[in-house]
């Protein structure tokens, strides 16, 4: 089956092409919503922003040079919206989400039955991961970004891509090695 | 560590997650596969990439997906935008663009700029094929060549970008075709498949039959 590429769809949108607008939005807002959720943590403020993310796209698609892919573009839009609503979140807000994440450490039932399953495991040392190991390792793995791609969206190096990327990964041994997980890495 | 040059093998570890992803060039990947086949233990932390890949996959997975008060909110607010006039131009670009990338496969989505360098260097190179032809008697239509340009069954051709003149010479002289016009702004070449026409179900399975070739990057029927 053949596909309307996203450019297209863009050039469309540009037109004021609504129908293209809802083949874009259809397409893409599921991992736009869940690379946001990532790191707002807050599904009723993830759905608000990418309303605004494709609110931008529909307003910016004149401009839209293809540079980059499209989905690279809207990540960086979306990236954008989520941290700029991180800066006016309120400082009690941010503490209660470092609070949580510290007793995420706490062996409660429900972790210690977890533990069993390795893969769990990963799982939430994943989760516990800063929000700038975070958003790396979603980029890579889970939007398979490319080198170059991802330092477009977050806007650094490519070098400092490699390097974050490593360290997060380290930073992700380490927690695991707290929940009793020796990966013998790094 | 086997590999006695630390700082490529650091520099081969950092690329492990895009190998895992299949988002490295072709060059790198190459040469991160070479370094797993010598080195055990970076096979072994290679593992461990490919599992935390699986597990942020099914982390992200789980994560659920927006109501459609997202989708009514973005509409409601593109409905209250006001109306916007279509620019000609880029929508004609734009139909352009949709018709070719929607026929060709996904891997030849190159760069504008890529796309524009690749289509300019082969017109060249395809230009020279041409003027061999022209002087040495090389490769000739089906039957006998006719002095009518316009007579015959054609196709629309794009070659591939990666192909290079010697390539495109053997599979012009290989299936017996003739170039009769080209490029065209979008890099294609009309050719000349037979002098005489031909029924549509011929012609669709010469299309077919060389659709398979790799210098081939897209190829349709034309009057």
């Amino acid at each position: 089956m053949q596909t309307t590429p996203d450019d297209a769809l863009i050039a469309r949108i540009a037109d004021g092409d609504r129908l293209a607008m809802q083949v874009l939005f259809a397409r893409h807002h599921v991992r736009v919503y869940r690379f946001v959720l990532r790191l707002v943590r807050n599904e009723a403020t993830a759905e608000d922003l990418i309303s605004e993310v494709f609110l931008d796209i529909w307003r910016q698609a004149g401009k839209f040079e293809g540079r980059s892919a499209v989905s690279t573009w809207m990540l960086s839009i979306a990236r954008f919206k989520a941290l700029s609503t991180l800066r006016k979140r309120p400082d009690e807000e941010l503490d209660e989400e470092i609070a949580e994440q510290i007793e995420d450490h706490a062996d409660d039932p429900e972790v210690t039955l977890a533990k069993k399953d390795k893969a769990a495991v990963l799982r939430q040392c994943l989760s516990k991961l800063s929000a700038e190991h975070r958003e790396i390792v979603d980029l890579v793995y889970y939007h398979e970004k490319s080198v170059e791609e991802v330092a477009g969206i977050v806007g650094i190096p490519e070098a400092t891509v490699k390097t974050r990327m490593f360290y997060a990964r380290k930073k992700l041994s380490e927690l695991l090695k707290e929940q009793g997980i020796d990966r013998g890495w790094p | 560590m086997m590999t006695t040059n630390k700082d490529t093998h650091s520099e081969i570890e950092e690329l492990l997650p895009w190998h895992a992803a299949g988002t490295l060039s072709r060059r790198d990947s190459q040469r991160v596969e070479e370094a797993l086949a010598r080195d055990p233990e970076l096979a072994r932390r290679y593992a461990l990439v490919r599992e935390e890949l699986g597990e942020t996959i099914l982390l992200n997975e789980t994560l659920g997906a927006p109501s459609a008060r997202a989708m009514e909110t973005l509409f409601a607010k593109i409905d209250a935008e006001p109306a916007r006039k279509p620019a000609v131009s880029l929508n004609l670009g734009a139909r352009v663009a949709e018709f070719f990338a929607g026929l060709t496969p996904r891997t030849l989505a190159w760069s504008a700029t890529a796309a524009a360098i690749a289509i300019l260097l082969q017109a060249g190179l395809i230009a020279t094929i041409v003027l061999k032809s022209q002087s040495s008697g090389g490769y000739e239509t089906a039957s006998a060549p006719s002095t009518d340009p316009g007579v015959g069954a054609f196709t629309i051709i794009r070659f591939a970008p990666q192909a290079s003149s010697d390539d495109i010479t053997k599979f012009l002289e290989a299936n017996k075709l003739q170039i009769a016009a080209g490029p065209t702004a979008g890099g294609l070449y009309k050719v000349r498949v037979a002098v005489t026409g031909l029924p549509k179900e011929e012609l669709a399975r010469i299309v077919k039959k060389l659709q398979q070739d790799k210098v081939v990057g897209f190829i349709a029927t034309t009057e």
